[in-house]
């Protein structure tokens, strides 16, 4: 064993799952491209509105994977001291998924009216808005198993060293859970529901999860370079204030056209437009930390892994979020295909690149090994470049069929209906379609790199 | 610089700018919920549309629809359909009655939900409700 702790080990189950509903997610979005040009596929067996609950849910819970299982590997050495409890992190671990599943296939096996009728919706209101899909009573699973791995977690930290890396990731996983609690909160009101429905999802994704990706991809690169902690912890105290300056008030940029007061106009375009300043802190963060490294770390792909998600997330959220967040622009833009090709790159970017960053680095070890075999980090590599740049033609593709939408419906002096426009911009689709069937092709390499194994026995 | 910027203030940011955002933004939050009555058509907010939001929900309508911009980009948006259905509840739910049941071949459909009467008429004036809504004169026009 490669570990320093035993336990550990408990993160390679939550990377497994990781992966496997990763793989399911990139095929819900095959089947949801191929819908957006051959409009009647699967109908109506899966309609889109399935299809793509399925997709961005598995996205949200195997990036939760990914969280807890960084979390479950990177507190015990940050910590010096074995895990609270790995008997409760495989229980949990065992409960989130069996939940995970059962609510996946209640989508694609029951009608979604049908499934709020049998789990009492009701009663107790909380399905149907985007992303926060899930029946009441799975929401409340998920909230029983965040307090679990939160409560293992903490022990963990707060009874061993306190170092600014797993602080940091802990008040991020404790916001994560915080800010769910949102969801619970359904009002008849639709603009009261649209404000608070953002603080889950704007205050998630531009807000505490930063706190966790900035962590995460410390610990790696302090683990990868042997940079100084003092310097690597700086940074990140840095870009995580940076994040949370600039993103909570960031959170305006949501509220623009959804009913509320006009100052939003204003606080959300200014604070919003700061948010690549942390992004572009991680870029040069990575950047400037491999350049002073002081080992050269066998393991190259968990670097490459590292400086991708710098670049990846600063083009992705920082460069393609800026784009569409100025109100003016935004009045345009809003709801078009340029908040899906934004989506689409930032979350690659950001989250989707840290989680592969930290598997890549700690599974080896879990594996017995410092790093890969020579053959297995290669083809690792060419996962890497194949979805990372597939990913780039996803968002090109979809920017211009956005670019094309806001000008035949918004700005021209005849706008046309909707699914007009949606016709004249086919081409972008397809175009799109094809650069998801690279990134599958991406995917199964990188699936492929963990069966590979030297020609010579390997070196430990 | 790297001795003056020491990591300590690089914490005192951290933390300093973190709570004084939160709290900034909590204030913020308590004057837009106090000031919503003035755009967010609380007057047509009844118990039926309180319904129609809920037949909303159920059926999964921003899965494939915006509402006032959020949602999915799949199918129109409808924080304005009921204008843009000239100004008639009865339009929009003859559209949602109206639609085939296997779709339409090679393009896209609108499932058909089978809604009850009751069910049709309040999500029509949920939609009538949305359309309402304040929102800077979003869309920019009537097609969304």
């Amino acid at each position: 064993m490669k570990m320093k702790y035993e336990s550990q080990s408990v993160a390679k189950l939550y990377f497994i799952a990781a992966i496997s509903l990763f793989v399911g997610q990139i095929l819900f979005g095959i089947i949801l491209g191929l819908q957006y040009v051959w409009g009647d596929f699967l109908f109506p067996y899966i309609p889109f509105n399935i299809a793509r609950m399925v997709h961005t849910n598995l996205l949200i819970v195997w990036l939760l994977f990914g969280f807890m299982g960084a979390a479950y590997y990177l507190v015990p050495e940050e910590s010096q001291r074995e895990l609270h409890s790995p008997k409760l992190a495989k229980i949990l671990f065992w409960i989130f998924l069996v939940a995970g599943a059962v609510i996946v296939a209640s989508y694609l096996l029951i009608p979604y009216a049908k499934l709020a009728e049998i789990t009492g919706n009701e009663v107790f209101p909380t399905m149907g808005r985007e992303f926060l899909e899930q029946p009441t009573i799975g929401k409340i699973g998920i909230v029983i198993v965040a307090l679990g791995f939160l409560y293992n977690i903490s022990m963990t930290v707060l009874s061993g060293r306190k170092t600014v890396i797993n602080m940091v990731l802990l008040t991020g996983l404790l916001g994560l859970a915080v800010f769910f609690l949102f969801a619970f909160y359904v009002p008849d009101n639709l603009v009261l529901d649209k404000y608070f429905w953002w603080f889950v999802v704007h205050l998630w994704v531009e807000g505490v999860w930063e706190l966790i990706l900035a962590s995460l991809l410390a610990f790696v690169l302090i683990k990868v370079t042997g940079v100084d902690r003092e310097v690597i912890e700086k940074w990140l105290y840095i870009i995580v204030a940076m994040a949370l300056i600039t993103g909570i008030l960031g959170t305006g940029h949501h509220f623009y056209f959804i009913g509320t007061a006009s100052y939003w106009l204003w606080v959300g375009s200014v604070f919003s437009a700061l948010e690549p300043i942390p992004f572009f802190m991680m870029t040069l963060f990575a950047f400037n930390v491999v350049n002073k490294r002081r080992r050269d770390h066998p393991n190259k792909v968990a670097t490459l892994w590292a400086l991708g998600t710098g670049v990846m997330s600063f083009l992705g959220a920082g460069v393609w979020g800026f784009l569409h967040t100025l109100a003016p622009v935004n009045y345009y833009t809003h709801g078009t295909q340029i908040t899906a090709a934004h989506g689409h790159m930032a979350f690659y970017g950001a989250y989707v690149m840290v989680v592969l960053t930290i598997i890549s680095y700690a599974m080896p070890k879990m594996r017995g090994r410092e790093a890969n075999p020579e053959r297995a980090q290669v083809a690792e590599m060419w996962s890497f470049w194949l979805m990372t740049i597939a990913m780039v033609f996803i968002t090109l593709f979809l920017t211009g069929a956005g670019i094309l939408q806001v000008y035949l419906q918004r700005l021209t002096d005849t706008p046309m209906p909707f699914m007009v426009v949606q016709e004249k911009v086919q081409v972008f689709y397809w175009l799109r379609e094809a650069a998801g069937l690279v990134f599958l092709i991406g995917l199964l390499v990188y699936l492929a790199s963990f069966f590979i194994k030297d020609k010579q026995p390997s070196q430990t | 610089m790297k001795e003056k910027f020491t990591k300590g203030m690089a914490r005192n940011i951290y933390y300093g700018g973190s709570v004084f955002f939160l709290l900034l933004f909590i204030g913020l939050t308590v004057d837009t919920v106090k000031r919503l009555p003035e755009t967010d058509n609380r007057v047509e907010l009844t118990d039926v549309v309180a319904k129609g939001k809920l037949v909303w929900e159920h059926n999964n309508c921003v899965g494939c629809h915006t509402l006032l911009g959020e949602g999915a980009y799949f199918a129109p948006e409808l924080g304005n359909v009921y204008e843009r259905f000239g100004n008639n509840t009865e339009a929009i739910k003859a559209f949602i009655k109206s639609r085939p049941v296997n779709g339409i071949p090679g393009r896209r459909s609108m499932p058909q939900f089978n809604l009850t009467e009751e069910d049709l008429e309040a999500v029509a004036h949920f939609l009538k409700y949305a359309n309402g809504i304040k929102t800077h004169n979003w869309p920019p026009n009537k097609q969304g």
